[in-house]
């Protein structure tokens, strides 16, 4: 069954994009990530433009976070206060990103940021997973050593303290704001939720601790997704509603697999799998940098003005 | 094949059989040419569609037809090796570009039709007019523009060469157009020539319009006029599609 899909332009194979958004979903229920790092790249990957795949993505994952944040809620564990903070650099972020998307598409060069983006971070993350799954299969036949809460280090001197009741933190409001800000840039140029880069940050750099972190990372995602879908759609254009409701069917269903089966595998192995998956996802795009295409000028078209 | 086309076919061929046969009255006679439908909808379903075009000559000489699209903006970039990694490079921008463009013949053309006709009235991919925006080397130009054909004969919107006209009883001629699932929307245009010896003695143009409708229109129109709009409905399906999974998910 095909459908036509009205911003993308092309007509595709239902059952092949409804299958695409359960694999991611059940990955994102799984590791609890958003799945965006893995499905902007693979619907690249399937011939949607880049800069619609970004663009839908980002309306996608405003659903996915939506849907996964009420868990977290009940269970009080989102930090409103930390993740208004946050929220306020990624809206600066995002709108930043969405403009600056929107001078690369003029200048021809947004595939290439958006490719080297996903190399950078796919690269960066995938080992550093890879690395602490490994470690900790290791350290886990070894005798347990305990850490402290969180280190302190040059961070925890700069001005604006804020306390964070919830995430039991009494630090600068600029850092996760520098933070929030970062990621909002990040998710509006990869069509990312960016709780890939979020949590590890919010982790290792603010100290949060680990029960928060999920819940606050989906609040804040929510509202920088929503932010980055409005600036796409009005300044790009590049928002296909048909094709992130497919893709939202799949990851409901495949997320509700995804927590079942996650339920059954353990914890290290399933890292260094999805560790696996990321970087296989990067070194195909490194792949597709380095080879000489067939052809070597690109077309664009557009109506006449 | 339709009804409509059916009925039109029979209607010349009656039309044709019934004709005059001297020579003078051939001449006189123009080409008539007809398409299955002249509106192509792109729905929801839509994955590509064949128009059936058909028509009649007076019994002599050859028939070419050219289909062309609506005019767009075009911008070809070269890949450039900067630092081990393909990156897009210089580029060349071309306006007035047909989005579509088809060739239809009775006979290979080079055989039967003169250079300087086919340039006059541009029939052929290599005779398309198509120029450079602003100021460019003519043997750049040259080059993006050879690239640009070859990206559009990729994609299937410019044909490679001529495609066969089937001609029968020597007066009858059809064939079917192929438009692919992504062909650029807008209104063609079917031009047809009615060729006896080297001349071009009869012509007729006919509009072919392909347009989205039903939703996938209104989608598209309400994206690109009211984006604003279009915004906020995307996020507002997006939080209702994310409410309902989570209620469907508590329940199971």
């Amino acid at each position: 069954m095909y459908l036509y899909l009205p911003i993308a332009e092309l007509s595709v194979n239902v059952w092949v994009f409804l299958g695409l958004g359960v694999g991611v979903g059940t990955l994102s229920g799984i590791f609890g990530v958003g799945g965006g790092f893995l499905m902007t790249p693979l619907l690249i990957f399937m011939g949607i433009p880049p800069a619609v795949a970004v663009g839908t993505e980002a309306n996608q994952i405003l659903a996915s976070s939506v849907s996964g944040v009420f868990a977290h809620w009940r269970r009080g564990n989102v930090d409103f206060k930390m993740g208004a903070v946050l929220l306020t650099g990624g809206l600066i972020g995002s709108t930043f990103g969405v403009f600056l998307f929107k001078m690369l598409r003029e200048l021809g060069q947004i595939d290439l940021v958006i490719m080297l983006s996903y190399i950078v971070f796919l690269g960066s993350i995938g080992s550093l997973m890879l690395f602490e799954s490994l470690r900790t299969m290791q350290r886990s036949r070894s005798p347990l050593n305990r850490r402290k809460l969180h280190q302190h280090n040059f961070l925890h001197g700069l001005p604006f303290k804020m306390r964070f009741r919830r995430s039991k933190l009494y630090i600068s409001a600029l850092l996760p704001l520098l933070i929030g800000t970062i990621v909002g840039i990040l998710s509006a140029i990869m069509g990312v939720g960016g709780g890939f880069v979020m949590v590890p940050a919010m982790i290792y750099l603010l100290g949060m601790p680990t029960a928060v972190v999920v819940g606050t990372s989906l609040f804040q995602i929510i509202f920088v997704t929503a932010n980055a879908t409005f600036l796409q759609a009005t300044l790009n254009q590049t928002v296909d509603v048909v094709l992130a409701l497919l893709l939202i069917v799949g990851a409901v269903i495949g997320a509700q697999l995804g927590t079942i089966v996650g339920a059954k595998l353990r914890g290290e192995q399933l890292r260094g799998l999805l560790a696996l998956m990321v970087l296989s996802v990067c070194g195909k795009i490194v792949y597709d940098l380095l080879i000489t295409p067939d052809e070597l000028y690109v077309l664009t078209t557009g109506l006449v003005q | 094949m339709t009804a409509r086309a059916m009925l039109l076919l029979a209607s010349l061929a009656l039309y044709f059989g019934q004709a005059p046969t001297a020579r003078a009255a051939e001449r006189a006679q123009p080409v008539v040419v007809d398409l299955s439908e002249d509106f192509v909808a792109i729905t929801a379903g839509f994955n590509g569609t064949d128009v059936l075009l058909f028509g009649a000559t007076s019994g002599i000489g050859e028939v070419v037809v050219v289909i062309v699209g609506p005019s767009q903006r075009a911008t070809v970039r070269l890949k450039e090796k900067i630092a081990g990694i393909w990156v897009n490079g210089r580029e060349v921008s071309f306006k007035d570009v047909p989005a579509f463009y088809q060739v239809l013949s009775t006979d290979t053309l080079d055989e039967w039709l003169p250079l300087q006709v086919r340039e006059a009235n541009q029939i052929g991919v290599e005779y398309l007019e198509i120029l450079p925006d602003g100021d460019v080397e003519p043997a750049t130009a040259a080059e993006f523009r050879n690239a640009l054909i070859r990206n559009k004969q990729a994609k299937g919107h410019y044909g490679k060469v001529e495609d066969p006209l089937d001609l029968t009883g020597g007066r009858l001629f059809r064939s079917r157009i192929f438009f692919p699932a992504d062909v650029p929307v807008g209104i063609y245009e079917i031009n047809t020539y009615h060729v006896v010896d080297g001349r071009i003695v009869s012509t007729q143009t006919i509009p072919l319009t392909i347009s989205k409708t039903g939703l996938e229109a209104d989608i598209y129109r309400i994206a690109q006029q009211n984006s604003a709009l279009y915004g906020i409905a995307a996020i507002i399906i997006a939080v209702l599609a994310g409410m309902a999974g989570n209620a469907l998910f508590r329940r199971a």
